[in-house]
């Protein structure tokens, strides 16, 4: 079996501690002929295809995985996955994060099973953009869009709440509050077996 | 007739219309090489430079310069207030004399008056050029001196030793050229090189003038004056909005002017290249101006790749390459030149300029060999203290036992 944590060989790296300790190469100028090179590196360089990339009108996709703007998740027919539980204000480790939670009730229901997050703040002057709260939130209702153009003109403007951070609707979700599918527990949202447009 | 006598005919009004004209082309030319430069460099590093300001970014230093003007004019408390002001002025308005002397153009026709596109000509005019720029090194100095602070100080000691030392160097390049054109007027010494540029002839003098005009304008690889590392922004540190942007004007116009000078003396000034001479009456002349600026245009080229290619000198290598190479190099230069031009006015027979030229090439061939041969011995001998083991005790190097470390093993 592969196990990675056996070292590649044996010598642990003796070899190539060793070889590197071969003598160094006299640090004197190179020839007259050998700097003139830099010349001609400069000059066919400018005929080279630059890197620039034309930001505001040109916008090359980010990293898959790069680490932008926060999104809070919904369930397939639209209710919130956040339970408000915290964790992810807990984990973050510039404070970015307020989280105040609710009782869900039977009349005014936004997640399924017993909590939800009330109000949702992110301080985007704060967040380092880590990822350390999307690792803590325990249902997924935590995760990172790739949008990275944040600026703004005031703190206030900087700091996000649940409705700029809630995942738009898609078709069949409908707008909570609303009750849960019928005949249905939030032990079946949790495993994914709701599907959309179950009330709608 | 001459450029002089040319000149000489010229009424006021037209005076004056050359003296604005070329104020006006030299702040162009500024505007449009901060521009240049910077799309160049930009292209040496796979980069686009400034491309958003007006088409291809061309109005991005004049924007530049309008946010300049309009910055907060500080003058530090500490700062001599009266001088403080002075330098910049003095830095800014220097650079620009050197160009009344430089011709621009052969004969055109200028508002209905025959005339060459030069302000004057007179008859020591390239010492009046040297003069001008040392002239300059006083707002460089002032500039140090009266911002009551410790880097600017450092800063214009620095570049005003640089100047200094670079422009021995760069006088001492042009005797060769004065000897050969017997002139020391600029009109004269273009008219001189109707044949042979003395870029050719006396091509050591070139190559001494084209490094000794870098140092002069403190430009990089010698831009020891401003080296952000180790003195901030050099003498004009405690410089901000117009008086800064004088001082970045004069940098400028005086890269413009030794480009120019370079140019005169050089490169045939406003001749077109050999075999090209029938575009000279092309525009009633004024094609000529187009072939000057040319040729100041490939010299700034020069000056931007050096600028790409190569890193900042040390100070004390770049005072000995001045002081111990440039000109004791030029001086013995100077000595063949003379030597040859006085064996030719003399009549002296063909064989023997011949034969002193050729033992020249046979001294400088075995003067380099002794000093290759040493320089081998020398590195040998280094080479052979390098080995020797070293006295004190060292840490074991992983993965090989040294010799001492046997021993401690084994006993």
């Amino acid at each position: 079996m592969d196990n990675s944590l056996t070292p590649r060989s044996n010598d642990l790296g003796l070899t190539a501690a060793a070889k590197a300790n071969a003598p160094i190469e006299s640090q004197e100028a190179k020839s007259f002929g050998k700097q003139l090179q830099g010349f001609w590196v400069t000059f066919i360089t400018m005929f080279k295809k630059v890197n620039t990339v034309q930001y505001p009108e040109v916008k090359e996709p980010t990293a898959e995985r790069f680490h932008g703007r926060h999104q809070l998740n919904r369930y397939d027919d639209g209710l919130e996955k956040c339970i408000g539980c915290e964790l992810c204000a807990w984990a973050c480790p510039a404070d970015a994060i307020l989280v105040e939670g609710e009782s869900n009730t039977e009349e005014e229901r936004f997640s399924p099973g017993e909590r939800y997050g009330k109000v949702y703040q992110i301080n985007y002057l704060r967040c380092v953009f880590c990822g350390l709260c999307i690792e803590a939130c325990p249902t997924r209702a935590l995760t990172m869009t790739n949008e990275y153009e944040l600026a703004d003109e005031s703190r206030a403007k900087l700091i996000f709440e649940k409705e700029d951070l809630l995942a738009p609707l898609k078709s069949g979700m409908l707008q909570p509050p609303h009750p849960m599918a019928p005949g249905t527990t939030h032990i079946d949202y949790y495993r994914g077996d709701i599907k959309g447009g179950a009330n709608g | 007739m001459t450029n002089s006598q040319i000149i000489a005919t010229d009424p006021g009004w037209i005076i004056l219309v050359k003296g604005l004209l070329i104020f006006v082309v030299c702040v162009l030319a500024t505007l449009m090489s901060v521009w240049g430069e910077r799309r160049l460099v930009a292209r040496m590093q796979q980069r686009l430079g400034p491309n958003r300001v007006g088409p291809f970014g061309l109005i991005q230093s004049l924007a530049d310069g309008v946010k300049l003007a309009l910055k907060e004019d500080l003058i530090p408390k500490a700062a001599d207030r009266i001088v403080f002001v002075i330098a910049p002025i003095i830095s800014a308005t220097t650079c620009f004399m050197s160009f009344a002397v430089i011709p621009l153009s052969g004969k055109v026709n200028l508002f209905g008056h025959e005339t060459v596109m030069q302000l004057t000509d007179i008859p020591v005019g390239v010492l009046y050029v040297l003069a001008i720029a040392s002239v300059g090194v006083y707002g460089i100095v002032l500039a140090g001196w009266s911002s009551g602070s410790t880097y600017p100080l450092l800063g214009g000691l620095r570049s005003s030793a640089q100047v200094i030392s670079y422009e021995v160097a760069m006088g001492l390049s042009l005797v060769a050229v004065f000897i050969y054109s017997g002139s020391m007027s600029t009109g004269e010494i273009v008219a001189a090189q109707n044949q042979w540029w003395f870029c050719v002839t006396l091509f050591p003098s070139f190559v001494i003038y084209a490094i000794s005009m870098v140092g002069e304008t403190n430009r990089a690889p010698f831009d020891l004056a401003e080296a952000e590392g180790e003195l901030v922004g050099g003498f004009h540190t405690e410089y901000s909005s117009l008086k800064f942007a004088l001082f970045f004007l004069a940098e400028y116009v005086n890269i413009v002017a030794v480009s120019a000078l370079a140019t005169t003396l050089f490169l045939g000034g406003y001749h077109a290249l050999p075999g090209l001479g029938f575009t000279e009456s092309w525009l009633g002349g004024w094609f000529t101006v187009i072939w000057f600026l040319a040729k100041v245009v490939f010299f700034f080229f020069i000056f931007v790749w050096l600028r790409g290619t190569l890193p900042r000198l040390r100070y004390d290598q770049f005072m000995k390459f001045g002081w111990k190479v440039l000109i004791p190099f030029s001086l013995i230069w100077i000595l063949i030149v003379a030597t040859l031009r006085v064996l030719s006015q003399q009549g002296a027979p063909r064989a023997v300029v011949i034969g002193f030229s050729f033992g020249i090439v046979l001294l400088v061939l075995a003067g380099s060999s002794l000093f290759e041969s040493s320089k081998k011995r020398r590195e040998r001998e280094d080479a052979i203290g390098i080995v020797s083991a070293p006295s004190f005790p060292v840490p074991a190097i992983p993965g090989k036992i040294t010799r001492n470390r046997t021993e401690q093993l084994n006993g």
